[in-house]
């Protein structure tokens, strides 16, 4: 445990490391209180981290419209959703504390902007096909990301990924069926899908992250398990798979040069504005700043409901150790 | 910033039984000001769909482990103990139900 501090240091770092190859290389997964190279620690937080800021600050395009949902139906299935993405965020704040990494620490960084979360979170919701769109695209982009990394080689990440995706089904369905139910309405209603649609689908390709060629990182992140696929194949799974739905529900993605490619077996299709892509990463895109100020104002107004629970759960204590005495007299 | 952390409510690990007749299996943690609240938390978080009949927390620092690492050496004795297995004992296919 303390083999760095020994003269027997090294040899039995280079253990360890050996050790924790093989268990890679077995495709068996890592578990928290093993021996892991630093870089792998690293990589894991700012991974999950990411990931279940994603989820906390994803609740709030969509809470957006709990008050205006058009019927009760649609408001108990959107506050659903909305309370299934904090789920989410909790179960992998919970994968990421075993990393050694306090909540308080994660929170902080995420109202400080030291962690990011998915840059598609920082476009507006304009209207409630919107809460459809994001049900279908936004949740089903997330879909292709997250089954492969219930095989990631964390184990706290994986299981935390299988129950994950386990409700994003519901998700995904409940956003493509408010869409065919408003396409089967108006004109205008129809209009709107297609509007919500050619502003989500750009956003949505992002969310794989840049093209591999840019994306330094993936290969080691491969090499120890802890991505599955490259996001340029990820983003060709999404592609292949949306563009039926598409066709099924009547309405296009706003691609020119999207088209079947007989000879691959795939979708053609163009870029993203890789430009955009990176200044809304940077903190420029439409809604940052309001997500950020919406995230931390909810953290630092809850602050008195938290020590005020303290306070009650010392008194408690406290209480109870009185009554056992009385009752001892 | 240090307070604030410092304050955090304390970190339960949630067990949840998922059925009739099943154990109760570790599911994840929570942060929760006191027992009652956790397991309120727990219902909430790990049970929204009926993934539960049943939910045991315990915070976290009560949990006594085998070894820091999973490949402990505690489990060592048990490695070479073949015997303890069924399949140690050869015994002739004509015989039945064994
Ligand atoms: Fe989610
Ligand atoms: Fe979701």
């Amino acid at each position: 445990m303390t083999a760095s501090t020994t003269l027997e240091g090294d040899g039995r770092e280079a253990d360890l490391l050996a050790g924790f190859e093989s268990t890679i290389a077995h495709n068996d997964r890592i578990e928290p209180r093993d021996w892991m190279p630093e870089g792998y620690r690293k990589t894991l937080v700012r991974q999950i981290a990411q990931h279940a800021h994603s989820e906390i600050i994803g609740m709030q395009p969509e809470g957006n419209w709990i008050t205006r949902a058009p019927s009760l139906r649609r408001k108990a299935i959107l506050l659903a959703k909305v309370q299934d993405e904090a789920g989410h965020g909790l179960y992998l704040y919970s994968a990421c504390e075993t990393l050694g990494t306090s909540r308080g620490e994660l929170t902080e960084k995420l109202i400080s902007g030291a962690q990011k979360y998915s840059s598609i979170f920082n476009y507006p919701t304009l209207s409630y096909a919107d809460v459809g769109t994001i049900g279908w695209l936004v949740d089903g982009a997330a879909i292709c990301n997250q089954v492969p990394l219930c095989r990631t080689s964390f184990g706290p990440y994986g299981r935390a990924m299988i129950r994950i995706c386990k409700e994003e089904s519901f998700h995904q369905r409940q956003g493509y069926e408010l869409l065919m139910t408003m396409m089967r309405g108006t004109d205008e209603q129809r209009a709107m899908v297609q509007e919500s649609v050619n502003r989500f689908w750009w956003p949505a390709l992002m969310m794989f992250g840049p093209p591999d060629a840019d994306s330094p990182n993936t290969a080691q992140s491969m090499a120890w398990g802890i991505k599955r696929n490259t996001n340029d194949d990820l983003r060709q799974r999404f592609v292949d798979m949306s563009v039926p739905q598409a066709e099924a529900l009547g309405v296009t993605f706003p691609d020119p040069e999207l088209r079947w490619n007989e000879e691959r077996g795939a979708h053609d299709f163009g870029q993203p504005d890789w430009d955009e892509f990176m200044a809304v990463v940077k903190g420029n895109g439409p809604c940052n700043a309001q997500r950020i100020a919406h995230r931390r104002a909810a953290h630092e107004d809850g602050a008195w409901v938290r020590e005020a629970a303290m306070a009650f759960a010392a008194r408690s204590r406290d209480g109870h150790a009185d009554t056992t005495r009385e009752e001892t007299k | 910033m240090t307070e604030q952390t410092s304050a955090e409510w304390p970190l339960y690990e949630v067990f949840v039984r998922g059925k009739r007749g099943l154990n109760h299996v570790h599911v994840g943690s929570l942060h929760a000001a006191d027992d009652d609240m956790a397991v309120r938390h727990a219902r909430d978080v790990y049970t929204r769909r009926n993934e539960g009949v049943s939910i045991w927390v315990v915070r976290s620092d009560a949990i006594t482990a085998s070894s820091p690492d999973e490949k402990d050496p505690m489990f060592a004795p048990s490695g070479d103990k073949v015997y303890r297995h069924p399949t140690f004992y050869s015994i002739p296919d004509n015989v039945p139900h064994m």
